[in-house]
């Protein structure tokens, strides 16, 4: 019950907030609670930490806006192309990475996120160091008007909140359930029949086609995609996120993302100094926090409940 | 079918010139319970490993109903029938008891990779999986999380998951390791028990569940076979005894 009073409210909150809270902050915020999610869905529900998780958002960003600006397409198309692509690129690094566990599987994506970099820098079409710039909102489904920053919001908040439903089915399916085992005890599932990678290699393929998805929303967002969506500063970020929120909850990556957001764009008044305060807060989430502001709140409202 | 569900034959495994299985022949009769046992380091887990290839042999070949399984993957071994526990207690600290054994049947159910389904698409499972649980009791811990559990009851788990598979052959590593007394007997007679229709190979240390429960003996030490037979003859073998209380140093 507390649980649908709570998404209703959230729904009122989402739907009413860019008349208070410039858009643009919002809808970056929402990019990247679906790109949070899928490195969630890898790192904690497969146990899989991906170094270079933001060659499929910076990848995505550019195939996305490629769509809308040079093929004409409509911005659900665009969307749907980058989601599409990036899980055939997940699916490609699965096959090369997911024999491997631990720091070897992220040593090997940080790797191909690297070889990715330097592919889009010298491709032909992202412009290299300036990367693709005014990057239109085509109509959506080719007739609807999206261009404005309020009628984009909508057109986000849907799109994200379907993305993050779309995760929550994954990590609470059959396949969910079989993901989760192999992250607790790999040996053990092969042992009783099961053959890890694919397991693995499917779910770095949806992980990445969600990754894409919020690439893609984020290059309509800002109408720009460059070299820095894919680098490793993002790709930090994003376990950042994770991270603070934490991991192997529906929510924390999410609410992750929305902080770290919020964070960044408040401290970037405090120029260098934003690096220090950000590195601290940190600390202070992995030394006292350990398992994330959402996992922390998870397992005190459950030792509560068992006192009462 | 043949005589024998488990043949291994010239089995053997080294670690860096160490060997810590040399030259094993064993045959494992169709319906018996088998047991392996020998001193610390003996090379019984090893032997398991080999066995269903969780380690790849050095040399030698096992059989499984007269079908050569050496080539096969550890997964493909479990699908043909060769299900076995873990000496160090395998469950899945995260999922709950009853997931634990409802992941493994599964195994079997073409929904592992259904990833747009709910989880009514297993719900169909559910009450075999309280079956099991509560074959090994656990009928009143389905929703706890296997981390919770104590170290019997998490082999108990164990064995609740291996069973889910319906192994024609199982392999059991010290099954009853770290359980307290109350929880020895009643894991003896579920043994005994599944063993219909089934071939059971079992690693065990309580030498009084071996004698109720094992038709034949294996006994290893460093690595080969000492001596094979029932258990009558096996504990009265000179060099068995020798073996055993002359182990300490191993
Ligand atoms: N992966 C490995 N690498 C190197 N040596 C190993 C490895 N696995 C086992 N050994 C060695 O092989 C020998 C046999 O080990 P094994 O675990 O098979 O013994 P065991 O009979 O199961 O003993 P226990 O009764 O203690 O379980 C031991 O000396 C062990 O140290
Ligand atoms: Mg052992």
């Amino acid at each position: 019950m507390t649980r649908y009073i709570l998404l209703a409210v959230l729904a009122v909150v989402a739907l009413i907030a860019p008349f208070f809270v410039y858009p643009i902050l919002l809808m970056t915020i929402l990019c990247f609670m679906v790109f949070a999610s899928s490195f969630n869905l890898l790192l904690g529900y497969a146990g899989l930490l991906c170094f270079g998780h933001a060659m499929f958002f910076g990848a995505g960003a550019y195939i996305g806006g490629w769509l809308m600006k040079e093929g004409g397409l409509s911005i659900e198309l665009a969307f749907l192309g980058a989601a599409l692509a990036m899980a055939a690129l997940g699916w490609v690094v699965g096959l090369i990475s997911a024999r491997r566990g631990g720091i070897q599987f992220a040593m090997i994506t940080l790797a191909i996120s690297q070889f990715i970099y330097f592919l889009l820098l010298r491709a032909p079409f992202t412009h290299g160091e300036d990367g693709l710039q005014r990057i239109p909102r085509s109509d959506l489904f080719g007739v609807v008007d999206v261009s404005s920053n309020l009628s984009l919001y909508y057109l986000v908040l849907a799109v994200s909140v379907a993305a993050i439903w779309f995760f929550y089915r994954i990590v609470h399916s059959p396949f969910g359930e079989v993901l989760r085992a192999i992250r607790d005890n790999e040996g053990r599932m092969e042992s009783l029949g099961f053959v890890p990678e694919r397991f693995k290699i499917l779910a770095l393929t949806l992980s990445a086609g969600l990754a894409g998805l919020a690439g893609a929303m984020k290059a309509s967002v800002l109408q720009i995609a460059t070299l820095h969506d894919l680098s490793f500063h993002v790709s930090g970020t994003i376990i950042f996120m994770a991270l603070l929120g934490g991991l192997g909850t529906l929510a924390g990556p999410i609410v992750g993302a929305a902080l770290v957001v919020l964070l960044t764009d408040h401290l970037a008044q405090f120029g260098e100094w934003a690096l220090i305060i950000q590195g601290s807060v940190f600390l202070v989430v992995i030394l006292f926090f350990r398992r994330g502001l959402v996992g922390e709140l998870q397992a005190f409202l459950k030792r509560r409940v068992a006192r009462a | 079918m043949g005589e024998y569900a488990l043949e291994a034959q010239g089995l053997t495994k080294t670690f860096g010139g160490f060997n810590a299985v040399t030259d094993v022949n064993l045959k494992v009769r169709r319906g018996s319970i088998h047991a392996l046992i020998g001193p610390n380091g003996a090379g019984k887990t090893t032997c398991f490993n080999l066995l269903t290839k969780t380690l790849t042999p050095t040399s030698g070949k096992v059989f499984l109903d007269g079908r050569d399984i050496t080539r096969l993957r550890s997964a493909q071994v479990a699908r043909q029938g060769l299900v076995r526990s873990f000496q160090i207690s395998a469950t899945f600290p995260h999922l709950t008891c009853l997931e634990n054994v409802r992941v493994a049947l599964q195994s079997n159910h073409g929904t592992a990779y259904k990833f747009w389904r709910s989880l009514k698409a297993v719900s169909a499972l559910n009450e075999r999986a309280h079956e099991l649980l509560g074959q090994v009791g656990l009928g009143h811990q389905a929703h706890t999380p296997a981390t919770e559990l104590s170290y019997g009851k998490k082999r108990a788990l164990e064995i609740a998951t291996t069973l889910a598979l319906d192994p024609k052959v199982m392999l059991l590593d010290e099954p009853t390791a770290g359980m307290g007394h109350e929880d020895i007997e009643p894991i003896t007679d579920l043994i005994r028990k599944v063993s219909d229709g089934r071939t059971i190979l079992i690693v065990e240390h309580n030498l009084s569940v071996v004698s109720s429960l094992c038709e034949r003996i294996t006994v290893l030490q460093h690595g080969e076979v000492l001596c094979e037979g029932a258990y009558a003859e096996v504990s009265n073998d000179p060099e068995v005894i020798t073996a055993y209380m002359g182990g300490i140093d191993e």
